[in-house]
């Protein structure tokens, strides 16, 4: 067996308040296929990244040895000059340049900085060839499909003279043809010497390529499994992945008990939505769900799962291309074209990305929250300045929102504290069903319990939640039912009982050749 | 500056107690919202700098009455177009036309009025009612249509040009009827005895100085009711005297020479108007809201196009107007009106504190960042400075006035 030819020992890698790799050690053998699996946010992009560089030397704790000698890399280039190269899953491509160009850039065949043509042309047509891909390479890029881009940024490494290619979850992005296309080019790669790092979540991928595969959970390695071997079962890998304690608290809440005969809150049913751009994609696919008043109804997935752009096509088509589905709601189908539809017929989307679609930053926490409804507090279209100001100020009492005043610009405020803001700012637009998409990402612990007692008052007030979220242990302790979702289709549905981190986990991995 | 101690730490105003301030609390009270208001207050007292340097450089020519006067006259149009160049802005936009489309709104006031005998206030209703076609079917085509403002208001302006100098066959027309002469020369006209002062103006003045004061007192009073932190009695005093002294002393200014210019008291009206659509109306918000955060806007349910397309149409309204200001005041329609002023309207804008990215800005900003401007202009007018080097500076003004910004924010580290 061939020895390692990268090891990463003890990595500990920290942010402002928060620790996203405690402790992280990796051993890739030469020549193999190592993959690296775990929830969102366990911290494999992280890693990566310190690997590459993006981080560099003197920010993280730990060391790193490639091919037996110690890397300090200070920037992407470094480790690229080592023939590290890491292949992120927004490709990082030019649309408007060539093929060609793209492969060469800032890398370029030329001399006294004039392009080699010839040379360009014929290097590219030898590197297009190793990834068996057909196109001239005077095409361009926006020409060309996903899938094709993929290789380009494969050739693109190559051409760089890389021995470590790390592909960042490459077939998310793919549909079965090109994802086993790119699977196949991966084994063949690997016959040409080149070891690789893939980052996936799909298990059936995992297990047609990987030769070992490393568990990353809470910022921890867990463990290093043989994917050859008999014992590495699917569940195997799956219990590694999911095995964090139960030890988040969360408030005591009485589980909901569905009356009989009444119309869900909100229905969805048959939901199909397409890619923005490449539309034979279906991103989200003929998914049902239902939630009823009081009920706070969970939805788990990994990446690609497509729940957010679930919530946000049923919220007033702000995702994607619809193609087909209807809302009900209480049992009567509603319109929801428009944004300001959805907000009509009371429904929210809390984002998941408060700093570019939840909040105005350079506004102030009074304006931010009475955005939505401004009508609550204007009359005849002129807003009363004082009432706006009782109302924030009463929110700011109530969500406990760190600021001394409401007329602090929200981008001086806390991950935690904007959090309280977006939901304060949808709760006093008074919606029946809210949809929460990861209400508690990046934020800290003490201020995540006072959003889950929040989340807690709103459905016993009677609303019907919607809890988007990739923390399994927050579904689990705060669901009532939790649906599971993988590759855009819906894969389980759960009640409180049944449901478990293995049997959630078994589901969200589940790809489409499996559940079809 | 020399308030730097404390420039790490923009305290809140302390809530104190009416009166309970000390005059020290009270200094750095002041000095505290100062530097929380940079943006806002730092252009003003720019201004004030500006007005004192020249007042000093031009012997005490440029604070006569006549001057003053003059002032007010030569900048009105810049003023009533940086007003909806501020919304523009603050929308995330930029309109290029407005400088031609003022041209060809004076033309056709002249055509309609001197060519073909029309009655001067159908004539006014006409050119605004132009205008706002103008400004309907660029907003439409930024707005619904999805082309960049800039490419669509850069056409507008090359065709705004062109079709000024069609309506006009190359040449000058006027002289304009007396009615629409007043709206850029006139003043309010003289009533009661012969006091040395222009009466309706001082009236006028008063009037004002009544509003501005119950105002105030009135906001405070409804704050303190709702239990909300108000400024201490002290402070509050100050901001008290400090506007009746501003008004009064504009109000006597003008009063010692013919009075209140018409075009001034449109141009108060505008000020307070859209000073208020900004601050209160459910309109001037979703500005800002697009103009901040486009995408968590159009999540929040505000009709982004909607919008766009109404600032756009009120950008062509008052550029209608200002074609009217200009056209009155020269009393005559050329095919060389309004060049430059797109530009000097967006100067005028960034300022007075709009950003580039979208967002930010007041309307009383466009208005000072007019007026600094507008008092360069004037007072290198007066020192006889040739256009040549008058370019120069304005130019180095904006880049100081953008620069200071700039700074300032990198320093408060936001």
């Amino acid at each position: 067996m061939a020895g390692p030819v990268l090891e990463m020992r003890s990595i500990v890698k920290t942010f402002p308040g928060v620790k996203a790799l405690s402790d992280v050690t990796l051993t890739v053998r030469q020549g193999e296929v190592h993959a690296i699996c775990g929830e969102n946010g366990a911290g494999k992009s992280t890693l990566m990244k310190v690997l590459s560089g993006v981080h560099p030397h003197g920010t993280y704790d730990g060391e790193i040895l490639f091919e037996g000698e110690v890397c300090e890399f200070k920037d992407i280039r470094a480790s690229e000059q080592h023939g590290i190269v890491i292949i992120h899953q927004e490709l990082a491509l030019v649309p408007y340049l060539s093929i060609a160009e793209n492969i060469f850039l800032g890398n370029e065949h030329a001399s006294r900085g004039f392009i080699d043509w010839s040379e360009t042309l014929r290097h590219a047509t030898e590197l297009l060839r190793r990834v068996g891909l057909t196109d001239h390479p005077e095409t361009r890029v926006a020409d060309i499909g996903v899938g094709k881009q993929q290789l380009v940024e494969i050739a693109k490494a190559l051409s760089k003279k890389v021995k470590l290619l790390i592909l960042d979850e490459p077939t998310a992005a793919l549909n079965d043809e090109d994802s086993g296309k790119l699977l196949d080019l991966i084994l063949e790669l690997k016959n040409q010497g080149i070891t690789s790092i893939i980052i996936s979540h799909k298990l059936n991928e995992i297990r047609r390529v990987a030769d070992s595969v490393t568990i990353i959970r809470d910022g921890r390695s867990i463990e290093t499994l043989d994917v050859k071997s008999k014992e590495t079962t699917e569940d195997r890998i799956i219990s590694g992945m999911v095995g964090r304690d139960l030890d988040h608290r969360f408030p005591e809440r009485t589980p909901h008990e569905p009356e009989e005969g009444a119309a869900p809150a909100l229905e969805i049913r048959g939901w199909t939505v397409h890619h923005p751009i490449d539309q034979q994609r279906k991103v989200v696919d003929d998914v049902s769900i239902q939630v009823r008043r009081g009920e706070i109804v969970g939805i788990a997935g990994l990446m690609g799962a497509g729940r957010t752009e679930l919530a946000m096509s049923v919220f007033g088509r702000s995702y994607g291309r619809y193609a087909g589905g209807t809302v009900l709601k209480d049992g009567t189908e509603i319109r929801t074209r428009t944004v300001a539809d959805a907000i009509q017929h009371g429904i929210a989307y809390v984002t998941e990305d408060r700093k570019h679609y939840g909040l105005n930053l350079i506004d102030t926490i009074n304006r931010n929250v009475s955005l939505t409804a401004l009508k609550k507090v204007a009359k005849r279209g002129v807003v009363d300045e004082h009432e706006e100001r009782q109302v924030a100020e009463r929110f700011r009492k109530s969500m406990n929102i760190k600021a001394p005043t409401v007329f602090e610009p929200v981008g001086k405020l806390s991950g935690g504290n904007q959090q309280k803001v977006v939901l304060s700012k949808w709760i006093f637009a008074g919606p029946d069903v809210l949809i929460l998409d990861e209400p508690t990402r990046g934020i800290d612990v003490g201020a995540k319990y006072e959003i889950y007692t929040v989340i807690d008052q709103l459905a016993a007030q009677g609303k019907a939640v919607v809890f988007i979220s990739s923390e399994l242990p927050e579904l689990l302790g705060m669901c009532d039912r939790i649906y599971t979702m993988a590759a855009g289709r819906l894969t389980g549905e759960f009640s409180r009982a049944e449901a478990s981190q293995e049997s959630l986990m078994r589901q969200m991995t589940k790809d489409k050749e499996v559940t079809r | 500056m020399s308030t730097d101690v404390t420039a790490k730490t923009p305290a809140p105003a302390p809530p104190g107690k009416s009166g309970s301030a000390s005059d020290e609390g009270l200094l750095q009270l002041i000095l505290g919202g100062l530097r929380r208001n940079m943006r806002q207050y730092g252009m003003l007292i720019a201004l004030g700098l500006i007005v004192v340097l020249f007042q000093i450089w031009t012997g005490g020519d440029l604070l006569l009455p006549r001057n003053v006067s003059n002032l007010v006259l030569q900048n009105s149009y810049i003023l009533i177009l940086a007003i909806g160049m501020m919304l523009v802005i603050i929308a995330g936009h930029i309109d290029l036309s407005v400088g031609s489309l003022t041209a060809f709104v004076g033309a056709t006031a002249a055509v309609l009025t001197v060519n073909h005998h029309v009655a001067w206030p159908l004539a006014t209703a006409i050119c605004l009612l132009t205008g706002a076609v103008a400004g309907a079917i660029q907003g439409y085509l930024i707005a619904y249509f999805g082309i960049p403002s800039f490419i669509v208001t850069l056409a507008g302006m090359l065709l705004f040009r062109g079709l000024t100098e069609i309506v006009l066959k190359g040449q000058t027309v006027g002289p304009f009827p007396g009615g629409l002469q007043k709206l850029g020369n006139g003043f309010l006209p003289e009533v009661g005895p012969n006091t040395n002062y222009h009466n309706l103006t001082v009236l006028l003045g008063l009037v004002l100085l009544a509003s501005v004061v119950w105002q105030e007192v009135r906001d405070r009073r409804r704050q303190q009711e709702f239990a909300l932190d108000v400024l201490p009695a002290k402070a509050f005093a100050l901001k008290l005297v400090a506007l009746v002294a501003a008004v009064l002393s504009v109000t006597l200014l003008l009063a010692s020479y013919k009075g209140a210019p018409i075009i001034l008291i449109v141009l108060g009206v505008l000020v307070v108007g859209y000073g208020y659509v900004m601050r209160n109306a459910v309109f001037g918000r979703h500005i800002y809201a697009i103009g901040g955060n486009l995408p968590a806007a159009k999540l929040s349910g505000v009709k982004d196009k909607r919008v766009t397309f109404q600032v756009f149409l009120n950008m062509g309204v008052l550029a209608a107007l200002a074609g009217l200001v200009v056209a009155a005041r020269l009393n005559a329609a050329s095919p060389k009106a309004g060049v430059n002023f797109e530009l000097e309207a967006i100067a005028s804008s960034f300022i007075g504190g709009a950003s580039m990215s979208g967002g930010v800005g007041t309307v009383l900003g466009a208005i000072v960042g007019g007026l600094v401007l507008g008092v360069l202009n004037n007072g290198m007018n007066l020192l006889s400075v040739g256009t040549d080097w008058q370019q120069v500076i304005k130019g180095l003004a904006l880049l100081a006035a953008v620069g200071f910004d700039v700074w300032n924010k990198r320093k408060s580290g936001s």
